[in-house]
């Protein structure tokens, strides 16, 4: 039988490296960039924090250097786009390919080998776990309750106005993409060292894109970025139970499941949201344009 | 009882001799343009100083410069005795200048007390603030509810969230970028209630606008910005509007010649004409009925947001209507779209020059094809005419006195003035039964506001048709022969505008949305 606490403790992790990617995520979109390269950010995190991991021996080592890796990366579409004012769309999905093809190329001596085992934390949960679950919260409370969270919003819904009143747009979109790219990065590292235990090629397998359709699925919020990273946690856990249960449903359709219901969710709330915008809940304002001042 | 904050302001009542704020020989280039040279001026404790000048003359320049947004490249300012150099807003209200914008900076999806938070330097916490904005408005009589969103709030009170914001400053000059060019009559008063009091508290105001008269009769003194100079420095309730406008101009003003004209046949009628709003911020239109008669210009008024897009997208044929709500004389026109009706001969010139009446990024002789290309033969079987449209195009800039190196310049390369007159005269040299305007002197400077009116009055004369949609008072008064109202979707029945005064106007649009006079 399906036991519900462990069905859940299962969801849980399962959906930890797309909680990380879309809360990063999130406070970029809340500071008015739109950056598609999340999956690109993710493997290269993956590749990183597994190689550190495994040369050190030190999983948790591994997850800073997939951090700080993430944001590596990610500053190269900061400079794009916030420097050079290059187009955000374009920049974001050229990110993609360049950190899929640049793991990709250098994870070759990574292959077949494996990762160090992860300590256990409370609960028989993953310490990462836990931290994905703090992060929820802290990201909360920094948009909705201080000072550089109002500016980073107030930045992301009207860029003008930010700068008219003297608030550095440049300079606050720079380190929330930063953030982004770091938090891509553990989740990423999440799947390679804390999930699979090992390093393969394309291992992301379209998580980041997942991570950018929940942010938009929750009304650019901290507690709806949980409530999606669940739902697709969820169904995925429950289609690989059905899996090993061995229903009769093809499996190709069972793997489709968390992506088909992903969507699903994503098309109802946001045909809903469309007009709602007097109710606070929409995009920011100047999400995805670029931003630049005349002195 | 007032705040702490509200109190501190009534500290330097005694005038001094001492100004607020000096300039001296300030400068700013651009590439290509001279913004500001050699502007010198300044500000007396308590006095309502007002910045005049045409679009482009340099006044926002020269308030960015103040407010810390652009650095001058030379000159020299103080602030009391100290030198004023900001390198960015926030030193400059740590200094004690603040700023109501031309377009409201503003945050929409934000909290109005989360919009005042980020104005100030150091804000209090959150509850302290929320306690401090409701007294504070209550006691300057534009109470504010701390927690509402910007985007639910009128023109008007997002106006008093920007004053509040710059109140609880507490400043020593108060810069107001054009505040009243989306209020009604009774909320500009109420505006200049709360002025004169700060004023009186020895706070000093420095004041941008395009209208004279309320120049006029508020601002105790004045100073003409041309081409990015100053050219002069008055008493401006000792000149009239037209000699303020001359100054302004560098020359005399064109004299508005509204004669000749004789109502005839009725050309378009408009019966019952109901639409839902067309998005969560729109209006829906209701129940509008109005006729129009070859040689009559109708205004109609009304602040902002109360159904002037609605209306006119569903005269220009943008938005459909039900069958026989619209009719051009005697067509049905209802159920066509923009271009049969502009074949039928009902033109209209949307309020949105740049992105709605022209397409930034083509050439002006593109955009003339956009509307003229069938009344004016620019486009035959399905083929650009280029030499027509380009010559279509050469005759407006003509026609209209156009100021562009060409009609291959981009539409957004031409000044909001400019790109007016080409707009205006684009639609009018095509001759039509019936001209569709809204808001057609909107941020054009006085020189050419008034050539636009000149050539709709004109075209009038000619026997075409012409409404006028305006937040300008003034402007309705100026041209129309009949005046309606537009407020939440409802057109008012007309009145003849001979006899109308301003007083009436402001009560037909609907009141002050509950303002009341400062209590300081």
């Amino acid at each position: 039988m399906i036991d519900p606490l462990s069905v859940f403790l299962l969801l849980i992790s399962a959906s930890t490296p797309i909680l990380f990617a879309a809360l990063g995520e999130l406070v970029v979109e809340r500071a008015g960039v739109l950056n598609l390269g999340v999956e690109g950010m993710m493997i290269t995190g993956a590749l990183a924090g597994f190689a550190a991991a495994y040369a050190s021996g030190n999983p948790f080592l591994g997850f800073l250097v997939a951090a700080l890796a993430g944001a590596t990366i990610s500053l190269l579409f900061a400079a794009l786009t916030q420097v050079f004012l290059a187009n955000q769309v374009a920049s974001g999905l050229a990110l993609t390919l360049f950190g899929l093809g640049l793991a990709a190329m250098f994870g070759k001596p990574f292959e077949g080998v494996k990762a160090p085992a992860m300590p256990i934390g409370p609960l028989r949960i993953n310490w990462i776990v836990w931290l994905g679950l703090v992060m929820v919260p802290v990201v909360w409370w920094f948009l909705n309750r201080t000072r550089r969270g109002l500016i980073l919003r107030g930045v992301g819904e009207n860029h003008e106005a930010a700068h008219a009143l003297g608030y550095d747009v440049r300079l606050t979109r720079l380190a929330a993409i930063a953030f982004g790219g770091a938090m891509a990065g553990v989740g990423g590292a999440f799947i390679s060292i804390a999930t699979v235990l090992q390093w393969t090629e394309g291992m992301t397998a379209g998580a980041g894109w997942i991570a950018l359709a929940i942010v938009v699925f929750s009304n650019w919020t901290a507690p709806g970025v949980l409530a999606g990273a669940w739902l697709f946690g969820g169904v995925t856990v429950l289609q690989l139970r059905l899996q090993a249960a061995g229903v009769a449903v093809p499996v190709q359709l069972l793997s489709m499941a968390p992506y088909l219901a992903t969507i699903i969710v994503l098309v109802a709330i946001s045909a809903r949201q469309k007009y709602s915008r007097r109710a606070g809940a929409a995009a920011p304002g100047s999400l995805g344009t670029n931003f630049h001042a005349l002195r | 009882m007032r705040s702490k904050q509200v109190k501190d302001l009534t500290k330097g009542t005694e005038l001094t001799d001492m100004p607020v704020f000096r300039a001296k020989g300030l400068g700013k280039s651009y590439p290509g343009v001279r913004a500001n040279d050699d502007v010198s001026f300044h500000v007396m404790p308590g006095e309502i100083h007002a910045l005049l000048g045409e679009n482009g003359a340099g006044k926002s320049t020269l308030v960015k410069m103040i407010y810390g947004l652009v650095r001058p490249d030379d000159g020299q300012m103080w602030l009391g005795d100290g030198a004023h150099a900001p390198s960015d807003p926030r030193v400059a209200r740590t200094a004690g200048v603040a700023m109501v914008f031309q377009h409201f900076s503003l945050f929409d999806a934000l909290t109005v007390a989360e919009n005042i938070a980020l104005g100030m330097e150091n804000p209090p916490p959150r509850r302290e603030l929320s306690a401090r904005i409701t007294k504070v408005s209550h006691d300057f009589g534009l109470p504010l509810n701390p927690a509402r969103r910007i985007v639910t709030l009128s023109a008007g009170e997002r106006q008093r969230v920007e004053i509040i914001r710059c109140l609880l400053q507490n400043p020593r000059l108060l810069i107001m970028d054009e505040p009243t060019s989306v209020l009604t009559p009774q909320e500009a008063e109420l505006l200049f209630a709360t002025l004169r009091k700060l004023a009186a508290a020895g706070t000093a105001i420095l004041y941008i606008s395009h209208k004279l008269d309320e120049i006029r009769s508020h601002c105790d003194r004045a100073t003409i910005l041309r081409h990015g100079k100053v050219v002069d420095s008055c008493d401006p309730r000792a000149h009239s509007a037209r000699d303020l406008a001359a100054m302004m101009v560098g020359g005399q003003m064109r004299q508005i010649d509204r004669s000749g004209r004789q109502p005839g046949a009725v050309l378009l009628e408009v019966r019952a004409l109901s639409q839902p709003a067309p998005n969560a911020e729109g209006t829906a239109l209701k129940d509008i009925a109005l006729t129009l008669r070859a040689g009559e210009i109708l205004g109609i008024g009304g602040v902002a947001g109360n159904g002037q897009e609605e209306l006119l997208a569903a005269l220009s044929g943008e938005v459909r209507s039900t069958p026989g709500t619209v009719t051009l004389e005697g067509a049905d026109l209802s159920a066509t779209g923009p271009e049969p009706r502009r074949v039928a001969g009902l033109l209209s010139a949307p309020e949105d020059r740049l992105g709605h009446a022209a397409v930034p990024d083509f050439s002006l002789t593109e955009n003339t094809l956009l509307t003229a290309g069938s009344r004016k033969s620019l486009v035959r079987g399905g083929l650009i005419d280029h030499k027509a449209a380009r010559d279509y195009a050469l005759a407006v800039i003509e026609g209209f006195d156009v100021r562009t190196p060409g009609p291959h310049v981009a539409a957004r390369a031409l000044s909001g003035g400019n790109l007016q007159k080409f707009v205006i005269g684009r639609e009018v040299m095509q001759n039509p039964r019936v001209l569709v305007v809204n808001q057609p002197t909107w941020g054009v400077d006085a020189g050419a506001a008034a050539s636009v009116r000149q050539s709709l009055l004109d075209l009038a004369r000619q026997g075409a048709g012409v409404i006028v949609i305006s937040q300008d008072l003034d402007e309705l008064l100026e041209l129309s022969d009949r005046f309606c109202a537009l407020n939440e979707g409802r057109l008012s029945p007309p009145v003849p505008t001979d006899g109308l005064t301003l007083d009436r106007i402001g009560l037909m649009l609907g009141g002050a949305h509950g303002m009341e006079e400062a209590h300081l």
